[in-house]
């Protein structure tokens, strides 16, 4: 199976600690991969070797056969163009207001102009539920409204891949279920390849085409969901139920 | 014999750290150069920073400065009363100024203002993933962030100094012909005699130096800030003091080229 990304025997070590140790991934095309793990387990550092924020210690990693790893810093922006990203917490340029930070991408790689790029801007936020915020500074924002400009901000340039640090965490049900309800929508709507990171198991199995368990620096288990929901894996039944009891320990 | 093996490990490394740290520092200050002339120029960022760096230190700039002026005028005329050399007063508080203490003190204080500041808000913004989100959307930190700080303490520093300077001589004018009662002609003739262009303007090559090394310093270590609020907090007290001990230590050895 082939993918538009590939992270082929990623090793990635911090100091003495082992992150990633011999990690194998295909992320499929036009379909929403959502990789979950313990915390701390280093979910968010796979996410940053797709982008590039992280150079492994060894391997490849592939967006359409060419090695991420190898290019220089001109090329390798030429790439992050086509993706995406939702920080955790949303990551938003504090000394600019909402409407400045939905705009940055467009100002910063279009010659658009800027009737253009107020239209894009509202069009974004209104794709993503929120009207007239323009104005505000991201202070002022509540977290759910804040990933969702986040969201906007990340969907500016029409990515084809999008990539979401755990886009639920700290929400409320409600706020969840409209994320993930927005997540589905955008990747269906544009036909995204989405990786998602989360910890929330009901949300993966709802928005997750595929699922990949990240356990000990390796991808332990990767399927459809209804692969891992009847995965025997000790590991992945434990994880899923959230029991305490199992090969996987509490430090 | 442990313990001294062990002490001389431990200043080992920290000089191996320091001399580390200089040369990345020294490799971020290249890549300022780098980006500097490399278009589109970001001239509403430069502009936001000249304001903040600049306009808004004056009241800073001309409160240290006037004051310092008094008391040079007041501390010297004492020395010089003993020789009936009160008249010298004016062009020591002018050369003072202009040679040393405009650029020092201002640098100093703005370096305790903006360089404090640049720390802290590059500092927050890598600890929240904005500096982050830079690199993801393309866009390269030193060229938005870092480019800006830097052309607004080299071209700010040098103004403010002549601020600085200005309000000093008035002040030590202020204190030494009205307070002390040197008369004015003399007062006035020994500055124009003894201070010539060259000293203001080393003073304001002085002064661009300083700007580059509280900004530059001040951006490193806000952007290499980790570990939440406390590696904020670190970095920016490293900032201010590790700028203000390269002034001084900078002044010494600019003084003795120039002068």
């Amino acid at each position: 199976m082939s993918g538009m990304i590939r992270l082929v025997d990623i090793h990635k070590s911090f100091g003495k600690q082992k992150v990633l140790d011999g990690l194998n991934l295909d992320i499929e095309d036009g379909k929403t991969t959502v990789i979950i793990g313990r915390s701390g387990g280093g979910k968010s550092v796979l996410l940053k070797h797709v982008i590039g924020l992280l150079k492994p210690d060894s391997g490849q990693v592939l967006i359409d056969d060419v090695d991420m790893t190898k290019l220089n810093e001109r090329d390798l922006n030429e790439i992050r163009k086509r993706f995406g990203m939702l920080f955790q917490e949303a990551a938003l340029f504090d000394s600019m207001t909402v409407g400045e930070n939905v705009a940055f991408p467009l100002r910063e790689h279009t010659k658009m102009t800027e009737k253009e790029i107020r239209q894009i801007v509202s069009d974004r936020l209104r794709s993503v539920g929120l009207t007239g915020v323009e104005e505000k500074m991201p202070s002022e924002l509540s977290g759910g409204m804040k990933k969702r400009v986040g969201l906007a901000r990340a969907i500016a340039l029409r990515p084809e891949i999008v990539l979401f640090d755990e886009p639920t965490t700290g929400l409320d049900p409600v706020m969840t279920e409209a994320i993930n309800q927005l997540i589905m929508d955008t990747q269906k709507n544009f036909n995204l390849t989405c990786i998602v990171i989360s910890h929330d198991i009901e949300s993966i199995f709802r928005i997750g085409h595929r699922i990949a368990m990240l356990y000990e620096g390796k991808i332990i288990e990767y399927g459809t969901p209804e692969v891992i929901r009847t995965s025997t894996d000790p590991v992945l039944v434990q994880f899923l139920s959230g029991s305490i009891n199992g090969p996987i320990m509490i430090l | 014999m442990n313990r001294i093996s062990a002490a001389a490990d431990e200043l080992g490394r920290s000089i191996m750290a320091g001399v580390e740290e200089m040369g990345k520092i020294l490799l971020l200050f290249l890549s300022v150069v780098a980006w500097m002339f490399r278009p589109p120029l970001k001239a509403r960022n430069i502009l936001k920073q000249m304001e903040f760096v600049g306009v808004k230190s004056i009241f800073v700039v001309v409160l240290t400065g006037s004051f310092t002026g008094m008391v040079m005028a007041l501390q010297s005329y004492h020395g010089f009363h003993m020789f009936s050399a009160e008249s010298l007063v004016g062009s020591t508080v002018a050369l003072g100024m202009t040679r040393e203490l405009g650029p020092v003190l201002t640098a100093l204080m703005v370096t305790a203002r903006a360089g404090s500041a640049m720390a802290a808000e590059l500092g927050t913004m890598r600890v929240t993933e904005q500096i982050d989100a830079l690199y993801v959307m393309a866009a390269n930190p030193v060229k938005h962030l870092i480019v800006p700080r830097v052309i607004a303490g080299v071209l700010m520093l040098p103004l403010l100094t002549v601020v600085s300077d200005f309000v000093g001589i008035i002040g030590g004018y202020f204190v030494g012909v009205h307070l002390l009662h040197i008369n004015e002609g003399v007062f006035l003739k020994n500055i124009t005699r003894m201070v010539d262009l060259n000293d203001l303007y080393n003073g304001l090559i002085k002064a661009a130096c300083f700007g580059l090394i509280l900004s530059v310093i001040g951006c490193y270590k806000g952007f290499n800030a980790s570990g939440g609020a406390e590696g904020v907090g670190k970095a920016t007290t490293e900032a201010v003091v590790f700028s203000s001990i390269t002034i001084l230590i900078s002044d010494y050895f600019l003084t003795a080229i120039m002068f």
